[in-house]
């Protein structure tokens, strides 16, 4: 069977670049460049799916995008630390060459999306594949497809935001709303906000009038949104949210990531509240 | 041994409905002939449940661990020898405990019997005291009992509880034992070589589903070492090498609290006899500490205890 | 379709001829329980059996396998770069599978060669096997493929089938890989009339034996968080272990793992089989779990078979009824009562 039609099959990649993100070193983005140019072609991705990294000798591991479609010639990954391979991850340097498999999953429902207003709510290190889809939903190509752009997004700390530098260009446009907001911070110099993002989401999200809400962070921070949004309006058809499960696969075979009758890895990561709420609570 | 079925379900109902306890555990006849099913009962309408049989082999300390109620259990000798070893390891409280116990007249090798009758479908088993019967579709055999004892049981010198808070039964007489560790003692006579063939022999079929692991009550871990990714220690395949490391090392961990119950070997779906590792650790706790697991609340175990004047020439 | 007849000793002769085309699996009897092996020409597979301990699912899905290799030495030009490992796919036969364990394959397909994904492994092992069935003349107490669609004699999957009439073997080629298989056994023509008596004698007479009954017919009406949260779990679950023989030796359970092994600076990527039963199937890196409990494990188990496949596929439960996990759970949890309780609730 020819290697390209093997789902597990990784893509040799070359890491480029490593940015490290947050004060506290824990998550850094990985800037992979694909050895093969005509792997790059294969690899047509749509904001909101995620790939298998693959490190030799050490294992597999499922990361959202982070970089968008409409960014040619290289991949993003903002990897955090936590288990063996992403450890290990953190301590290879550039120029080291790994694997990439995917893309899998599913995507945000940008077919859905068109003609609306888009509520981004996203918190700590939940933004990947919400960076991915700002960044294509402000390409020039993509931007008249979309109404109103509002972004609320919050970390515990100023130094636990990523991507701070896209950040501080996303807030000087006139083209998307942005409400970064930090826990708590005693940085005398911080102009954003300070609280909860339920709490931000709250006093800045006006209307779900025409709106669809994409909501991606930790547990309790989506515990507390999702109330929000529904007093907003929002329906649960509308609010849509990137669920993370153990996964090895990624193409819905192993059978670890199911909730119900669904497989996280193959038929999410990306599903409405309303799909959720007909789903076993098991997640 | 049947007869004991009765005393158990009456004192289970008592202990319920006075609330001495909130749960009963104990053993439930199975859907499967020799295979009982451990039970938890919370109603005293449901004691009908409970009986006491030729196959209560499972070791219910096992289903004691870090639970928080108040507990009646029915203990034989090999239950109550854990449950004292439990309760030494802190993973539960004797206040929690109203342990009912029996005194045990050995169980029955299910695989034995399996042999016995060249393994045709067997439908029922009954037990008729020195006796049972074995009733198939076009069959039906006699065996005598003691010829069809579980190894562990054949070498067995606890029958009766060493720990409870009441006796159904009078406590049965404990004989005078051959040497027990026969079978250690020839592999201790065995050339390196032979040993290391002997072993990987013994364990050749295994499928590493965890049975031997996760019907020992000793194993509580809340990640076992085959678990464990940081570091990992033994590989995830059926290599013979990481299945080897997975023996061994568990019969480690079981070493001077191995009671010797069996559990281990019944639930095995292959039929390896991994007690022959674990028995060697129990052969040499006896040698080197006069030690055996569970027998008292009044002494640390050898393994957890650090003395500077201990008499033994390895510690100096 | 060919047909043809052998005595015990022409067919173990015929199964010597057969080695020069395939490689031959069969039961072997070793110790208290039959395997599959593979036959190296010396010995007699033995016939005789109920089913083998294990089902055969290891021979088309490997308890572990070999995905990829990859070298990690630096001076190498490939360092770091997967490649497909070197497998032996060539054509093989399973003699004397029971037809549980073909129907197992069947349910096993839906998930390996999908629509949208093949496994590759799968898919080739699958389709270069001769699946050469033996009928169950004497099913086991803890059998019900009658209640899950199957039947001891059923023909579903199989490319051939054998009646064991004591003294003789009657196969009957199925499928065209049946026919070819059949043809170079080169054995004794058809059976005569008698013979064909007996086989539908037999055909009948097994159907009668199984005595086990499952009703499922009411599990695809049910609501799936009602059945999810149903009071019965927790008494199902207590007894259980979390030891991976349910699914271990379920010829229908398909879940595994992948991890990479490093010996030197070689290293593989390996698939092995995995179990729901085990709390680390599901153990994000973050350290939460959903299924941290064994309810919630016991519960998944059960679900999928009885439930989530039933809804997904709409084709019955992913259960063939051989009865394995009856027999061997160490705690008796019988899937038979789930059933029941599940259907009827």
């Amino acid at each position: 069977m020819n290697q390209t039609h093997n789902p597990y099959f990784p893509y040799p990649v070359r890491v480029e670049q490593i940015v490290t993100e947050t004060e506290d070193e824990k998550l850094k983005t990985f800037k992979l460049r694909f050895l093969n140019p005509e792997d790059e072609r294969k690899f047509t991705y749509i904001p909101g799916q995620f790939a298998e990294l693959s490190v030799p000798g050490k294992g597999e591991v499922p990361i959202g995008i982070a970089s968008s479609p409409t960014e040619k010639g290289f991949l993003l990954f903002t990897v955090n630390e936590v288990g063996l391979v992403t450890t290990y991850l953190h301590m290879i340097k550039e120029g080291y060459v790994m694997g990439v498999r995917g893309p899998l999953g599913n995507w945000y429902p940008w077919e859905e999306m068109e003609g609306k207003n888009v509520v981004i709510v996203g918190g700590g290190f939940a933004f990947t594949t919400l960076r991915s889809s700002i960044v294509y939903m402000l390409d020039p190509q993509n931007r008249q497809r979309f109404g109103e752009i509002t972004v609320v997004y919050g970390a515990r700390s100023p130094g636990l935001l990523l991507y701070r530098e896209e950040l501080s260009d996303w807030e000087k446009r006139n083209d998307i709303r942005m409400h970064i907001t930090v826990d708590a911070t005693d940085d005398p110099e911080w102009k954003y906000n300070k609280g909860f993002v339920p709490a931000v989401a709250k006093e800045k999200i006006k209307s779900a009038d025409n709106a669809i809400a994409i909501v991606c962070g930790p547990p309790i921070m989506i515990r507390f949104t999702q109330p929000v949004l529904e007093e907003l309006g929002f329906p649960p058809e509308r609010i849509i949210l990137s669920l993370e499960m153990r996964m090895k696969c990624g193409i819905g075979m192993c059978g670890r990531c199911n909730i119900g009758d669904r497989y996280v890895c193959k038929d999410g990561p990306v599903f409405s509240l309303a799909q959720l709420k007909e789903l076993p609570p098991e997640y | 041994m049947e007869r004991y079925t009765e005393k158990i379900r009456e004192r289970a109902r008592d202990l319920l409905e006075s609330g001495k306890v909130d749960v009963f555990i104990g053993y439930s006849k199975g859907s499967v002939p020799m295979m009982n099913r451990p039970a938890l009962i919370r109603e005293p309408r449901e004691v009908n449940k409970l009986l006491w049989d030729n196959h209560c082999a499972l070791n219910l300390c096992n289903y004691l661990t870090k639970r928080t109620e108040k507990i009646g259990i029915i203990a034989n000798g090999c239950n109550s020898r854990n449950i004292v070893t439990h309760i030494l390891e802190n993973q539960i409280k004797r206040e929690q405990l109203y342990i009912v116990g029996i005194p045990c007249e050995g169980m029955v090798d299910h695989r034995a019997v399996a042999r016995a009758v060249g393994q045709r479908d067997i439908l029922a088993v009954e037990g008729l005291g020195e006796e049972f019967l074995v009733k198939g579709k076009d069959f039906e055999e006699r065996f005598t009992k003691q010829t069809f004892l579980q190894r562990n049981c054949v070498t067995c010198r606890h029958h009766n509880p060493v720990i409870y808070d009441e006796m159904i039964g009078e406590p049965v007489e404990e004989g005078e034992l051959p040497n027990g560790y026969a079978d250690v003692e020839a592999i201790e006579g065995m050339s390196s070589d032979k040993k290391w063939a002997f072993f990987a022999q013994l364990i050749s079929r295994c499928i590493r589903c965890y049975a031997c692991r996760n019907a020992c009550p000793l194993c509580y871990c809340p990640t076992c070492f085959v678990d464990e990714s940081k570091p990992q220690w033994v590989g995830k395949s059926s290599d013979p090498t990481d299945t080897m490391t997975f023996h061994l090392l568990r019969a480690y961990h079981c070493a001077g609290r191995c009671t010797d119950c069996g559990a281990c070997e019944r639930v095995c779906p292959v039929g390896i006899s991994m007690r022959q590792f674990t028995r060697k650790l129990n052969k040499d706790g006896e040698t080197f500490f006069s030690w055996e697991a569970g027998l008292t609340l009044e002494k640390r175990p050898p393994l957890d205890t650090y003395r500077p004047d201990d008499y033994n020439d390895f510690i100096k | 379709m060919l047909e043809r007849t052998f005595t015990i000793k022409e067919w173990t002769e015929a199964l010597k001829k057969l080695r020069s085309f395939y490689r031959v699996f069969a039961p072997f009897k070793e110790g208290d329980f039959h395997s599959f092996r593979e036959f190296d020409g010396s010995g007699s597979p033995d016939f005789n059996f109920g089913n083998t301990r294990l089902s055969a699912k290891a021979l088309i899905y490997p308890q572990s396998e070999r995905m990829f290799d990859y070298t990690l030495d630096e001076k190498n030009p490939d360092v770091n770069l997967y490649k497909e490992a070197v497998k032996d796919l060539s054509p093989q036969a399973i003699v004397g599978i029971r037809p549980c364990d073909v129907k197992g394959f069947r349910l096993m397909k839906r998930n390996f060669d999908n629509e949208e994904y093949r496994d590759p492994w799968w898919v080739q092992r699958f389709e270069s096997t001769i699946l050469v069935g033996f009928g169950c003349n004497d099913p086991c107490p803890t059998c019900f493929c009658t209640s899950v669609g199957g039947g001891p004699f059923n023909e579903e999957g199989l490319d051939v089938i054998a009646y064991n009439l004591g003294e003789r073997f009657v196969l009957r080629a199925l499928t065209e890989k049946g026919e070819v298989f059949l043809a170079k056994a080169e054995g004794d023509t058809g059976p005569g009339e008698d013979e064909r008596r007996k086989m539908e004698e037999l055909k009948r007479s097994s159907v009668e034996k199984i005595s086990s009954r499952v009703a499922t017919d009411q599990l695809k009406l049910k609501e799936v968080n009602a059945l999810f949260s149903a009071p019965f779990w927790e008494e199902t679950a207590f007894s259980c272990i979390n030891c991976g023989t349910c699914t271990f030796f379920c010829p229908t359970c398909w879940c595994f793992d992948i991890q990479d092994e490093v010996f030197g600076k070689e290293g593989d990527r390996l698939r092995n089989w995995d179990s729901c039963m085990f709390p680390l199937f599901t153990l994000h890196g973050s350290g939460h779990n959903p299924r941290e409990n064994k309810v919630q494990r016991v519960r998944q188990r059960f679900m999928h078979k009885l439930k989530y496949y039933v809804d997904k596929y709409n084709d019955g439960v992913q259960c063939s009824g051989c009865g394995r996990c009856v027999r061997y759970c160490p705690v008796n949890i019988d899937i038979r009562e789930v059933a029941e309780k599940m259907n009827s609730y």
